[in-house]
């Protein structure tokens, strides 16, 4: 482009990658290091600097995140995240599959939300066909989503305890991760991928015994995260490294994208529950619990709260389960009843052209956001006309927000960098996808 | 999100601060899309950004598209969000297919909106649009010596066949 | 290798006596067979009754499968299954395989839980070269197996393209009993002591860290931001399919010859071009 054609208010801004490349938040070199000559002569000296790797194998990476961390003695003084290495081409995938063939693709993308992945992939594919979900889908929807986000806010906190040296919480939050994932099978058959949303509603009605079942989870959680707190709340060593450790200020973490626990952490009353309606939230009642320092301890806290706040909706969702049908009553894009397809020739042909070629999505464009555990799932869906998407993105949470995460370590000890990103709880398979 | 006259209304504003800035709205699903003039994006995501009447402030998503027999091949989308308002709007900007002897291209908006940054080098990574001023334009995902843009609808899909009896003897070497 | 578990007659050391006086007659039984003043038909059964003979061998790889130590190293979605493989339901420490280490140093079995990615794949292997021998692969979940669902240009189709794998598990992902089962049968194989000549097809006969062409000390670093800005660089696309031809580890320079290598391709940093013969990946 001629430069001359830019308009003046913005061309001022524009600035070399040499400007932009010294500090992601705009400082220059003699802020950060600062203009006496006694600090300058201790920092110019190159060797000072000493960079090492960390990952793509590194047990406290969560995953294959790989960092290159620039250290001056034990202070961050630089941080580049490198990742890619579980890079599954997920996108290009869907691309070749079937609408409803492609959901088990979707949900393997940040494997610890696999009902967040599939809702906002079916609530994409829902909103090109202009399809409206029965109630009862829409509040088991919510009910799997809420226990989907205990399940990934456990395993995020057992790891993150267990990175900072703490075991006993890593076994304490598997026990209750695998009363949930009981639940799970329960309701779908596997354990993790359940493939159990489908465009239209969900796969099949919950079986007896599921609503029981939930309710006795219910009973049991807050007092179980009542045990996490009472390991953790008073532990000195635990508090020592959480308190005032990466804070990030919260209009900083809005330009940088960041959404979900670390963004109300920081104050921000953000949630997608509250305030878009594609799900029914707005039928039941909880609290957006929000921090106020936007350090790691906010952090943990916003996330048991958030548990607590989940179980207060699962209980509202199996107590308040509306009756009727699990799935839309739309034959052109939902497979026809089981026991129909033994009687009706008609549901036999339905079944076969849905199984083998897939319905067909009138061409459009949809970007649909659901608010998952790590913040905003965003399914950015083109459909061409043809049974098979064409173009499938993925706006996931752990890969905006891993931007933040130079942010909370630079100036900081390496120890914190460890606590940081348990803190931040990246998915490696929602990054890279 | 604005409505449809709504996205009419801020069309005709930001055409009549920056001519021809915007080429087109569309309002389908509920949705509304602004079609951008590629080489005016960072004068219209600075004017939905600053412009107290709309304070677009928070990009949610950057992300390419490759729509291959149409015909500006490419487009890159910014899923802009006011918070307050809960107001989404996209903007689309249509990127024509230089052909072989060159990559699309696009101003970065990475100084605008800082969290495009790993965005934008995802977009090139998967379909090879260049963003001028970007600090930092590598792969991101793939290895850094990889040849291709992956997501580009003319990009094999890779893998290896898996052989059926029906297809064995398209499979070269399997029968002999 | 079978344990006798029948119990042994007479006055196994493993029972307790019954009476202090029975104490006392082991004790001077013992103090006799120590003197050597036990002969014929006594000596043979104070020995019978409390050796057990095997050879060397046998005790060894009965040791080595009753303490399988995993890396710790997770890739995808099976990782998490694999975690919950030592939590309190599921409790692997039965099978003596719950000794998570973080260093490929101190791990005898590398399971591959998850995707395994072309830019994933040399890591991989450089993490199998270093593990000591005896070393063990299994292969957890469909992805690592055979690539899985994901067919496609960015998954290498099968882990056993560039390492060997013991044990191929099945499931997306497997569940943690599965994982369990496939550790017995690793722990059957190591029992049996098996001719690991199969693994020479795959070039890892031992750990390739002695070839190392520099002396210790001077491992290059990667170096950040050694491509050109317009990230379009030269090189081949698919190294999960080329490593199989190209050999593995380094070309085999003198230590004055990669010293010099080494040192002319630092100078040269951050210039544009291929990779300098001596990089950290195996497949540079």
């Amino acid at each position: 482009m001629n430069p001359t054609t830019r308009a003046p208010d913005y061309a001022d801004t524009v600035r070399t990658p040499e400007e932009l490349g010294r500090d992601a938040i705009g400082r220059t070199e003699a802020q950060v290091i600062g203009t006496s000559p006694i600090e300058r002569t201790a920092i110019e000296r190159e060797e000072e600097l000493f960079t090492i790797n960390m990952g793509p194998h590194h047990p406290a990476t969560h995953g294959v995140l790989r960092l290159l961390v620039s250290l001056e003695g034990e202070v961050v003084r630089d941080l580049k995240p490198v990742m890619g290495y579980v890079h599954t081409g997920i996108e290009k995938s869907c691309e070749d599959k079937s609408y409803w063939k492609a959901i088990p693709f979707i949900e393997r993308m940040d494997y610890l939300a696999y009902y967040s992945n599939m809702a906002a992939f079916c609530g994409a594919a829902e909103t090109l066909l202009d399809l409206e979900i029965p109630p009862r889908a829409a509040w088991l929807r919510i009910l799997h989503l809420e226990l989907n986000r205990i399940h990934s806010h456990l395993v995020g906190l057992g790891t993150s305890a267990l990175d900072l040296g703490a075991i006993s919480m890593f076994w304490y939050c598997f026990r209750e991760r695998d009363t949930i994932l009981d639940l799970f099978e329960m309701s779908s058959g596997q354990r993790m991928h359940t493939r159990y949303f489908q465009v239209g509603g969900v796969a099949e009605d919950i079986p007896v015994g599921f609503a029981r079942k939930v309710r006795e989870f219910c009973a049991l959680m807050p007092g179980r995260i009542a045990e996490y707190e009472a390991l953790l709340d008073h532990n000195e060593i635990f508090l020592q490294r959480m308190k005032d450790v990466g804070i990030v200020p919260r209009e900083r973490l809005l330009e940088l994208g960041v959404t979900g626990p670390l963004l109300r952490a920081a104050g921000e009353p953000w949630d997608l529950r509250k305030v878009e309606h594609a799900l029914p939230y707005a039928d039941f009642e909880f609290d957006v619990p929000i921090g106020t320092v936007g350090d790691n301890w906010d952090r943990y806290r916003v996330r048991l709260a958030e548990m607590r706040e989940s179980v207060r909706i699962i209980e509202q969702a199996v107590d308040g389960l509306p009756e009727g049908s699990w799935i839309a009553d739309e034959r052109h894009v939902v497979l026809p009843p089981r026991h129909e397809l033994a009687t009706s020739m008609e549901a036999l042909i339905q079944h076969f052209k849905l199984v083998t070629e897939g319905f067909r999505v009138p061409p459009g464009e949809a970007y649909f956001p659901v608010e998952g555990p790590r913040g905003e799932y965003g399914v950015f869906l083109v459909a061409d006309g043809s049974a098979k998407p064409a173009r499938v993105h993925m706006r996931d949470p752990s890969f905006v927000n891993l931007q933040a995460l130079r942010e909370m370590c630079v100036g900081g000890y390496v120890a914190d960098l460890i606590a940081n990103l348990a803190m931040l709880d990246p998915i490696l398979g929602g990054i890279d996808r | 999100m604005p409505d449809a006259p709504g996205l009419e209304l801020i069309a005709h504003e930001i055409n009549s601060r920056h001519e021809g800035a915007i080429v087109g709205t569309a309002f389908e699903h509920g949705q509304a899309v602004l079609l951008a003039d590629p080489g005016l994006i960072r004068e219209t995501l600075g004017f939905l950004r600053d412009e107290p009447a709309h304070a677009y402030r928070f990009l949610a998503s950057v992300h390419g598209a490759d729509y291959l027999p149409a015909a500006p091949r490419f487009a890159v989308h910014y899923e802009l969000l006011n918070m307050p308002r809960v107001e989404r709007l996209r903007v689309k900007a249509l990127l024509a297919d230089p052909g072989d002897d060159g990559l699309p291209e696009l101003d970065s908006v990475v100084d605008l909106f800082p969290t495009a940054d790993f965005q934008e080098r995802e977009a090139h990574d998967f379909f090879g649009i260049v963003f001028r001023g970007h600090p930092d334009l590598r792969r991101i995902l793939m290895p850094e010596d990889y040849v291709g843009w992956p997501q580009r609808r003319d990009f094999p899909i890779g893998g290896e066949p898996v052989i059926f009896t029906a297809t064995e003897d398209t499979v070269p070497g399997w029968t002999r | 290798m079978e344990v006798e578990r029948t119990k042994l007659r007479g006055l196994s050391p493993l029972d307790r006596p019954r009476s202090p006086a029975e104490l006392r007659v082991r004790q001077l039984r013992a103090r006799d067979m120590l003197r050597g003043d036990l002969e014929g038909a006594d000596l043979d059964e104070y020995v019978e009754s409390r050796v057990l003979t095997t050879t060397l061998e046998r005790a060894q790889s009965w040791a080595r499968g009753n303490s399988l130590f995993p890396a710790t190293f997770g890739l995808a979605c099976c990782a998490i299954e694999m975690m919950s493989m030592v939590s309190a339901r599921y409790d692997t420490s039965r099978f003596g395989a719950e000794v998570f280490r973080a260093s490929p140093r101190q791990a005898d079995m590398l399971i591959l839980s998850g995707r395994v990615s072309i830019k994933m794949a040399p890591v991989v292997r450089r993490i199998y070269d270093q593990m000591l021998e005896p070393k063990w692969v299994l292969s957890m979940g469909a992805c690592s197996s055979s690539g899985g669902m994901f067919a496609n240009y960015a998954v290498v189709q099968g882990a056993d393209k560039f390492l060997p794998v013991d044990i191929h598990i099945p499931g997306c992902p497997p569940r943690p009993e599965a994982l369990i089962y496939g550790i017995l049968k690793l722990q059957r194989k190591v029992f049996g002591d098996p001719d690991l000549g199969w693994r020479e097809r795959y070039r890892a006969g031992g750990t390739e860290e002695g070839r190392r062409p520099w002396k210790a000390g001077a491992l290059p670093v990667e170096r950040v931001g050694s491509a050109p800005a317009a990230g379009i660089v030269t090189g081949h696309g698919q190294p999960g399919a080329a490593q199989l031809d190209a050999p593995v580890g380094h070309p085999q320079l003198t230590g004055h010859e990669a010293r010099d290598a080494y040192e002319e391709a630092e100078e040269d940093e951050p210039a544009a071009g291929p990779r300098p013969a001596v990089g950290w990946r195996d497949d540079a």
